[in-house]
């Protein structure tokens, strides 16, 4: 058995009344690529944050190599030893800067190093570190000007410079080509065969597959299952990670009336296979798939931000194609956005005007606003959707992160819609929050037809009647919510894997 | 040590007297500094002198609210000055020059700052140049550009066209009396035009900010403007709408300062960029709103007004009005920001 890396024994952590980890007790070892796999608000990223120094446990320890270790801040995790590549790219690059700087930026601020930058050594060292990577392009371009992917693997580029013990991947191929992806791996496979302990998070099962030598499934805060005996059981795994929550919501999947939203041959970029849906009234569809799979763009197209390459879509029989987020209001197609402190959130405001805040035109008269009339619709909402305050004059940085969302939500809720767009509506909810919402909406669906774009499966299990799989910017599954062959789902989410890529007949339209 | 002894007496500080403090400081710091004066300076206390106060600080004031409006979305309006400056001469080009109407000279002024807005308000939201560089530029833009027609001189009646020409336009009557009239009230000839014009101005954007819909969705995008947007906001509107009250507001205050010179004065004007600002950012402390707000603007305008004039007339030399006008400002903004984050670190903590 290959040493010991890093060992974590009994970490706990809480925010608040939030219990996030529960005992925590994992080894991770030298040459060995453990995934780990968790549904949303499993405990995975304050794991990681943990890790790398960006939280501290409330209770248990950490040993690395031996020695114990309680990081201080990022740079010490760093310094130490554990190096993390985050899931958001830009916090791992310097968009501004070229290829070079970005790559020797921690060598900058070392201690020792001169005032002045030798441009030409600093290129110089930084070409060995791409090709050791297989990047290839110019080390002069500004890394603003580099696709995605390009950026991706400048930040893990950065990350190897360090030559790191324990390497951190959180998500790392979820904005990676499938050429790329296989780029990353074969680095992967050399760290591995270095030595390095490899930490991967990731919900590809074609990944994991590719890659893991065991698993780790974590849910609620605690280790759920680890697989490490070949083969590797990945159901098991998918099991573990999903638990059997899925059996505390009952639904009963409806089958809707009248066709409300129908979708026909869209195209949601240029050379993006076509997508045909129809959405019917009173049902509620989750459109399900990983990180690229198109979901976002589909729910941008529908409310205007974005216009599609080709297609129609028709609202209620009529020709519909937005060209604002006002033209989509304004025909009754409502998105609650994810990332909602980014897209959402107004923090100077309370509750109340957070939530009117689309329709305060109905909330005036002569433009001139009625403060009574709005607290008296969000006092109403506040009770309906479950919100935990003391009242509507709450400040809505003071909530917790369920109880904003359900702020964000009740907003569109206050009127009534065609089509309700739910972007990720479970994004950093607890569960009771969670189980509050999808109650709420599943109550409240029946004259209008609901789309909620979520990536956890078990989100959709929760909440749809209907559970479409996106994969690659085109349907590849659609399942009835009753009985679902958890197996068939997975599998359809992570799409077909490497081996049959060629046979697939949906076209790889992201990757390349 | 000593100022992590001064964060320690922060955090033990009563909560409410804290908020109570964030709240009503800075207006029982207003009302203590009226009543110091009254009782140091001689005839500080008479209404003819609180007449004064609001007289010098009205023009400042109409600005200040016109840059509230754009701090309001989030922006910022740094070619105020140079547009009140710039309605100066206008108006007197317009009527000693043109030989046109009062009528005409303040329509044409307000058109102007409605243009000017209007371009600030494009360069920003659809040019995508940083605000405080859209407007710096507006600003070196139209100081320039006042001066060309006269090749950089002042504008009077009686002055040289060249080729022997005489301007014989004057100001009109009608004109003077926006800034020279006083409206009586209690006493005789108490309230001049400009006053009267800056408190209307500022029950008016104080109500358009504070309880329309339309000034609500302004604060909403100056707090997120990705999520107003979200909402259906026609966030790029608001935003030109903003720079366009403000060009507005600075060719009111222009066209009343030329009314109270009666002379289109190329030096006059100067420090109307900066005082205009300092009030309105003095105002984020007033109530603790820690946002723009019109009410704030006012009496951060009076605050700095009151403070001149008491200094004055306790013979405080000209040159120590920057001086505390600056203090007040650096301490207005320790207090909203400061203040503030502590309070709002205690809640979420």
């Amino acid at each position: 058995m290959p040493d010991v890396t890093c060992k974590l024994n009994g970490l706990d952590k809480s925010f608040g009344r939030n219990h996030v980890l529960r005992g925590i007790d994992l080894e991770l070892r030298a040459g060995e690529v453990t995934a780990l796999m968790g549904a949303n608000g499993a405990g995975k990223s304050t794991l990681v944050k943990v890790l790398c120094g960006y939280h501290f446990a409330d209770a248990g320890e950490i040993e690395l190599g031996g020695a114990p270790f309680r990081p201080l801040d990022a740079a010490d995790a760093i310094s130490k030893g554990v190096v993390t590549v985050h899931q958001s790219i830009d916090d791992g690059v310097i968009p501004d800067l070229d290829v070079a700087t970005n790559l020797m930026l921690d060598r900058l601020t070392e201690p020792g190093v001169g005032l002045f930058v030798n441009d030409r050594k600093l290129r110089r060292q930084a070409r060995t570190v791409a090709e050791s990577m297989g990047l290839t392009m110019d080390v002069r371009t500004r890394v603003a000007d580099l696709e995605v992917a390009d950026r991706q693997m400048i930040a893990i580029a950065r990350a190897m410079a360090r030559s790191p013990k324990l390497l951190i991947l959180d998500e790392p191929t979820s904005s990676l080509s499938a050429a790329e992806a296989d780029r990353l791996f074969a680095l992967i496979d050399r760290l591995r065969a270095d030595g390095v302990a490899i930490l991967y998070i990731s919900h590809r099962m074609s990944d994991i597959r590719r890659v893991a030598d065991r698993i780790v499934s974590m849910r609620d805060g605690a280790i759920s299952g680890v697989f490490e005996t070949e083969p590797l059981d990945y159901v098991g795994a998918v099991n573990a990670m999903l638990g059997h929550q899925m059996t505390e919501v009952d639904i009963d999947p409806v089958e809707g009336g009248k066709p409300v939203l129908e979708i026909e041959g869209l195209r949601l970029f240029d050379n993006a296979p076509e997508i045909s849906l129809t959405a019917r009234e009173g049902e509620v569809v989750a459109l399900t798939g990983l990180l690229g799979s198109g979901t976002t763009e589909l729910a941008e197209i529908l409310y205007g931000l974005l216009q599609p390459a080709g297609g129609a879509i028709r609202l209620d029989g009529k020709a519909y194609l937005p060209k604002s987020a006002e033209n989509a209001v304004a025909n009754g197609v409502f998105l609650s956005p994810k990332d909602r402190s980014v897209n959402a959130v107004i923090p100077d405001f309370d509750i109340a005007n957070n939530m009117t805040l689309p329709f305060l035109k109905a909330f005036s008269r002569f433009s001139f606003l009625s403060e009574r009339g709005q607290r008296r619709a969000a006092d109403e909402m506040i009770g309906r959707i479950g919100v935990v305050c003391q009242g509507n004059e709450d400040g809505i940085d003071t909530l917790s992160g369920g109880n904003q969302q359900k702020v964000m939500i009740g907003r569109w809720l206050l009127r009534a819609s065609r089509v309700l767009l739910l972007d990720e509506p479970f994004q950093g909810v607890d569960i009771g929050a969670r189980r509050d919402i999808g109650r709420y909406i599943r109550q409240t669906a029946k004259g209008r037809t609901t789309l909620v774009f979520v990536a956890e499966i078990d989100e959709a299990l929760e909440i749809a009647d209907r559970i479409v799989v996106m994969h690659e910017a085109a349907i590849v599954g659609e399942h009835i919510n009753r009985n679902v062959d958890l197996n068939r789902l997975v599998a359809d989410v992570s799409g077909p894997s490497r081996a049959q890529d060629q046979r697939a007949d949906a076209p790889q339209a992201l990757a390349g | 040590m000593r100022l992590r002894h001064w964060q320690d007496e922060f955090r033990t500080m009563n909560r409410t007297t804290l908020d109570l403090a964030i709240r009503y400081g800075f207006l029982v710091l207003l009302g203590g500094l009226a009543l110091f004066f009254s009782l140091y300076a001689s005839g500080f206390a008479s209404p003819r002198s609180a007449v004064f106060i609001l007289q010098s600080v009205a023009i400042t004031g109409i600005l200040a609210l016109g840059v509230t409006c754009t701090l309001v979305v989030g922006g910022f309006d740094l070619s105020i000055g140079s547009v009140a400056t710039s309605a100066l001469m206008l108006s007197a080009y317009s009527m000693v020059i043109l030989e046109q109407s009062a009528f005409v000279a303040v329509v044409l002024c307000l058109v102007m700052g409605a243009v000017v807005g209007l371009i600030n308000g494009f360069l920003i939201v659809k040019m995508r140049v940083p605000d405080l560089l859209a407007t710096l530029g507006m600003m070196f833009l139209l100081i320039g550009l006042q001066r060309i027609p006269t090749q950089g001189n002042s504008i009077a009646t009686g002055m040289s066209l060249g080729e022997g020409q005489v301007a014989e336009g004057t100001f009109s009557a009608a004109f003077l009396w926006l800034g020279r009239h006083r409206f009586d009230l209690f006493l005789d000839r108490l309230l001049p035009v400009p006053v009267v014009v800056f408190l209307l101005i500022a029950l008016l954007i104080w109500l358009f900010l504070g309880y329309t819909r339309h000034g609500r969705l302004m604060y909403a995008i100056g707090s997120n403007q990705r999520a107003a947007e979200l909402v259906g906001t026609n966030v790029q509107r608001y935003k030109i709408v903003a720079y366009m009250i403000s060009g507005m507001l600075a060719s009111v205050g222009g066209i009343l300062l030329a009314a109270r010179l009666g002379r289109g004065d190329i030096a006059s004007g100067n420090n109307l960029l900066l005082d205009s600002v300092a009030a309105a950012l003095i105002g984020f402390a007033v109530l603790g709103a820690a946002r723009p707000n019109a009410f704030g603007t006012a009496a951060g305008a009076l605050f700095v007004g009151i403070l001149l004039q008491g200094l004055t007339m306790m013979n405080a030399p000209y040159y120590m009005q920057d001086f505390v006008k600056g203090a007040v400002l650096v301490a207005a903004l320790v207090f909203t920001f400061y203040l503030s984050s502590r309070r709002g670190g205690r809640r979420t903590a």
